[in-house]
């Protein structure tokens, strides 16, 4: 059984008179030890499904289908068995660290907070320990957790981040844009720290990011998102390298990999906008902007069609495949 | 600082600290504070001064509108503003809570009868003050928490009305109502005073009296103050919930309520506390006509009376001191959110 | 957009602005339309000002005199006398409308000096940088610090009782609050690259301020005044129901002041009260609620519950 599962999940925002629909008819499954990314530009609905799984969405929010964590339906939970789930089974570690803690308290009495709410057992002590423990195990001095959140860099914030997911010792991780705000040699710092967790404490991983080559070297597999749904699944590597779905191939040649010649020969990047949610092009939402569009793009709307380990929503590419 | 602490240079982390707090961000702050009240204070007491010698028309006459002073003392007022502006300045600096003519009125210096009147404002003002905050930080929470509902629009519309009143006006319906009684209803509050005459105050009974007179005018300025710091209280609460860090508690899994109490509100408080303090003049001003209406024998109504005189020494002194305590009070919220914000002090 | 019809004419730089302008201008009108606070206190005050403006049409000057006063006093509304009669047995309804005419008119100069004041110290002490702007800024401290109604009081009794008096005090003593507001944005414009740019290209600090600055901070100018009106027709109440106003003329703080004086409350004439105070009121909010409507317009964080 997958760790986490999400069958034809759809997430549509009311606002005044218009609905938006910001995820359509996502299906993506994650196991235990193993990671997912999932990439897209802004506006794709990659932050959207991820908070489905947590319900972080705001009430103007619709959700449909399933989203499994552990087999059980987080959408239809009850508010309070919801609230145990959130960190103890889950936990997110957000974006732009910069403001994920409150700026008034010390991280200590941050870290020490889930703790004491899901685990009724531990005294404060116990708890302070504990925290201690995680701080160094994301390469911070446990004498540090004093501290308040100006006093730390913007790396130290990060993987305080990346502690307090850890608190509550979730089966998975959901990381959404953790590495953007930050250089690039703490960057990799980061993700060296994310992918060792993963496989010593052998838990799920799902890692949000616009930036592909990011995910192919952290990830076992890769989504790759546009308007909302999934354009292109498969082992992260094999999607980066030999990308079939036309945005995937322009989302890999946005980040070329210093050294590799075959990135000299790369479009240079794609012409326009990603679509607006509200206001979604008929048939493939990537027509007006694909190069190798066909006629029949712009009227169905291709199905996500497997083929070996591989998953693409193109209409050219699977007619030309044979896709089944 | 960082630097040095990822390096793992840390020989004795809380010496230092113990050191860095004497004359770290925390003291400079404080200095830089109390440095800027002063420097307001003289700024007030030089415009004190000047204010009433440099403008038009003869000082003396200014000094003796439309009463009978008697010869001997416009002799000696006259030789003093006739010393030359600056003298007439040094003499001011050396003291300048006490006039070289003491309040005409009552012929005793201004500061004898002022203080015979703090205590009736304080009451007042001070029951007022913690009434309002106690329900217009209430008010303003649960409003911002329940933005666009019912409740929100109620009490913001409301409070947008009373705040558009003259707070005097308002203490006049109020008494005109409860206490001389319209469309045959009885009147059931004192018209004004602090105390029935003849009634001890010190005793429990006396209290009970005064309390009975203070009524309706705490409540007209409670209600105008509150309606204030209710405003303030959602506006910065508004602001406060729009922050990530909210988002991070709630998937932390924290009930709603909890997220409120334990990391919107009290973050919202340190800009609300500021802002409420920083608008006591506000406050001043409402005491002086709430007095008036209601009168009660404090500073307010004693302000009345000298600018009906007029009564330029009292005046100059109850200036002086109204701006005085509104400093004092500035500099107090400008060092308790330095106390309390982290950001500040370390 | 009429340029578009003669594809071949050069746009002028001015013809863009000023199309650009009128653009949003249509868009904040339907934008404040759409406010229905805002609305009802545009309505009210145009009922107001419509009132004061024609108050010689609707009742005759010497309504106002007390020595040609006919009616018995403290008469409450009837169908004559719609808001009864006052102490001297003049026509409430006629002072009232009257009085609009005094309050309205101090209110709005007052704030006219205060806001003239207020943005231009607000923009040069965000502009100049060092000690000049720093000194500016400092005596803004201060009078901000300074309370209102004791400064005020100061004033007025010094300079003596008229209508200008007032309109000066009050404008003296409420500039220090746009300058702050005003000071603040001219700093976080000051930070724009257009700015920098025209520092740049020898752009003299008067020009920089009055074509660039300027036209950035006026929205927020413009909320500001709203409510600096109802702050300026509040004072004028005040400082003339303590009787620092004209003795000759009347306004709706100076109706208060009689009212007060001859014992209103205590011979229980409601009417007399309520009235001027009940104008105060919707007035105030009116300008109130028009430029909360404003700010949450001109605030993108406020749209929205």
């Amino acid at each position: 059984m997958a760790l986490l599962e999400f069958e034809d999940v759809s997430v549509t925002y009311r606002s005044r008179g218009a609905d938006v629909p910001a995820v359509r008819g996502v299906s993506l499954s994650v196991d235990i030890g193993h990671s997912l990314g999932i990439a897209g530009e802004s506006g794709c609905g990659k932050t959207t499904l991820a908070s489905t799984v947590l319900r972080l969405l705001p009430k103007s929010a619709r959700v449909t289908g399933r989203v499994l964590l552990d087999g059980e339906d987080v959408l239809t939970m009850s508010f309070g068995r919801l609230r145990a789930v959130r960190w103890a089974k889950a936990a997110v570690v957000f974006q732009g660290a910069m403001h994920g803690l409150n700026p008034v308290q010390r991280i200590g009495d941050q870290l020490v907070e889930p703790i004491l709410l899901h685990e009724k057992v531990f005294s404060r002590r116990a708890a302070t320990n504990r925290v201690g423990e995680l701080l160094e195990l994301v390469g911070i001095p446990a004498r540090r957790v004093n501290s308040y959140p100006h006093q730390l860099s913007g790396g130290q914030k990060q993987r305080v981040m990346i502690a307090m997911a850890l608190t509550c010792r979730p089966r998975l991780l959901l990381c959404d844009e953790p590495t953007t705000a930050l250089d690039v040699m703490v960057q990799a710092q980061v993700l060296d720290l994310l992918a060792g967790l993963v496989r010593e404490l052998g838990i799920g991983m799902v890692f949000i990011s616009h930036d592909l080559s990011v995910l192919s070297s952290s990830c076992d597999r890769v989504a790759v998102m546009y308007a909302g749904e999934v354009v292109e699944e498969g082992p992260a590597a094999a999607v980066f390298d030999g990308p079939r779905h036309p945005y995937a191939a322009a989302l890999a040649g946005a980040f070329p990999r210093i050294g590799d010649t075959r990135f000299r020969y790369a479009p240079a990047g794609l012409p326009g906008d990603p679509p607006f949610p509200g206001d979604l092009p008929s048939g493939c939402p990537f027509h007006p902007r694909c190069p190798i569009a066909v006629e029949a793009c712009q009227t169905e709307s291709p199905p996500l069609l497997q083929m070996g380990d591989r998953r693409t929503a193109c209409l050219v590419v699977n007619s030309s495949q044979g896709a089944a | 600082m960082t630097l040095f602490q990822e390096a793992g240079v840390d020989a004795a982390p809380s010496a230092l600290a113990r050191a860095g707090r004497l004359a770290g961000p925390s003291t400079r702050y404080v200095a830089k504070r109390i440095f800027a009240a002063l420097g307001t204070f003289a700024f007030v007491v030089v415009f004190n001064f000047f204010l009433f010698r440099l403008l038009p028309g003869d000082p003396i006459a200014l000094y003796t509108k439309g009463r009978d002073v008697d010869p001997a003392q416009m002799r000696a007022l006259r030789s003093t503003l006739n010393q030359p502006v600056l003298q007439q300045f040094v003499n001011y600096l050396k003291n300048p809570f006490s006039q070289d003519a003491s309040s005409v009125k009552y012929n005793l210096p201004a500061w004898e009868v002022i203080g015979t009147r703090v205590w009736p404002t304080v009451l007042l003002v001070g029951t007022a003050t913690l009434l309002a905050t106690i329900i217009g930080v209430w008010l303003g929470v649960r409003s911002a928490w329940a933005r666009g509902e019912r409740f929100d629009k109620v009490s913001t519309n409301t409070t947008l009305v009373l705040y558009s009143m003259p707070e005097f006006w308002f203490g006049m319906i109020l008494l005109i109502v409860f206490s001389a009684g319209v469309f045959g209803l009885p009147g059931l509050f004192p018209s004004g005073g602090l105390s029935t005459p003849g009634v001890d105050t010190s005793s429990p009974l006396g209290w009970l009296n005064v309390g009975w007179h203070l009524f309706l005018p705490v409540t007209t300025l409670t209600v105008i103050y509150l309606s204030e710091y209710s405003l303030i209280m959602r506006a910065s609460l508004i602001d406060e919930m729009g922050q990530d860090y909210l988002q991070t508690a709630r998937a932390k899994g924290l009930k709603e309520k909890m997220v409120r109490r334990h990391h919107a509100v009290p973050n919202a408080m340190l800009p609300t506390m500021t802002l409420i303090f920083l608008n006591l003049g506000f406050v001043v001003g409402g005491a002086i006509t709430i007095e008036y209406v209601f009168s009660i024998n404090g500073l307010g109504s004693l302000t009345v009376d000298a600018l009906r005189g007029p009564d330029i020494p009292l005046l100059q002194s109850l200036f002086l001191l109204f701006s005085a305590a509104v400093i004092a009070a500035n500099l107090f919220a400008d060092l308790l959110y330095g106390r309390l914000d982290p950001r500040v002090r370390t | 957009m009429s340029t578009e019809a003669a594809p071949t004419k050069k746009l002028s730089p001015n013809s863009i602005v000023r199309a650009r302008r009128r653009a949003a201008l249509r868009r904040f009108t339907s934008a404040f339309g759409r406010d229905r606070g805002g609305m009802l206190g545009l309505v009210i005050i145009v009922v107001f000002f419509a009132l004061a403006l024609l108050a010689p049409l609707l009742f005759d000057r010497s309504e106002l005199d007390v020595t040609q006063a006919t009616a018995d006093p403290y008469l409450p509304p009837s169908r004559t006398y719609w808001l009864g009669t006052d102490d001297s047995g003049r026509n409430v309804l006629a002072l009232v409308i009257w009085g609009a005419r005094i309050s309205l008119l101090v209110g709005l100069s007052a704030t006219v000096l205060s806001m003239f004041i207020g943005t231009s110290i607000g923009i040069m002490s965000g502009h100049f940088r060092g000690v000049t702007g720093g000194a500016m800024d400092r005596v803004t401290e201060w009078f901000l610090v300074i309370p209102y109604l004791p400064l005020a009081i100061v004033l007025a009794t010094v300079l003596g009782k008229s209508i200008w008096v007032i309109i000066v005090v009050i404008g003296v003593t409420s500039w220090p609050g746009t300058a702050r507001i005003i000071r603040a944005q001219t700093l976080s414009v000051g930070s724009r690259a257009y700015l920098e740019r025209a520092r740049v290209l020898g752009g003299s600090n008067w020009h920089q301020m009055g074509r660039h600055v300027l036209p950035n901070v006026m929205p927020l100018v413009l909320a500001n005044t709203t409510l600096a009106v109802s702050i300026s027709i509040l004072s004028e109440t005040t400082l003339s129901f303590l009787g620092l106003g004209d003795p000759t003329a009347v306004s709706w703080g100076s109706i208060l002041e009689t009212a007060f004086d001859n014992g209103a409350i205590s011979l229980g004439a409601w009417w007399y009260l309520a009235a001027p105070g009940l104008c105060v009121v919707l007035v105030v909010m009116s300008f109130n609620f028009m430029g909360r409507a404003i700010e949450g317009i001109l605030d993108p964080r406020e749209q929205g519950a």
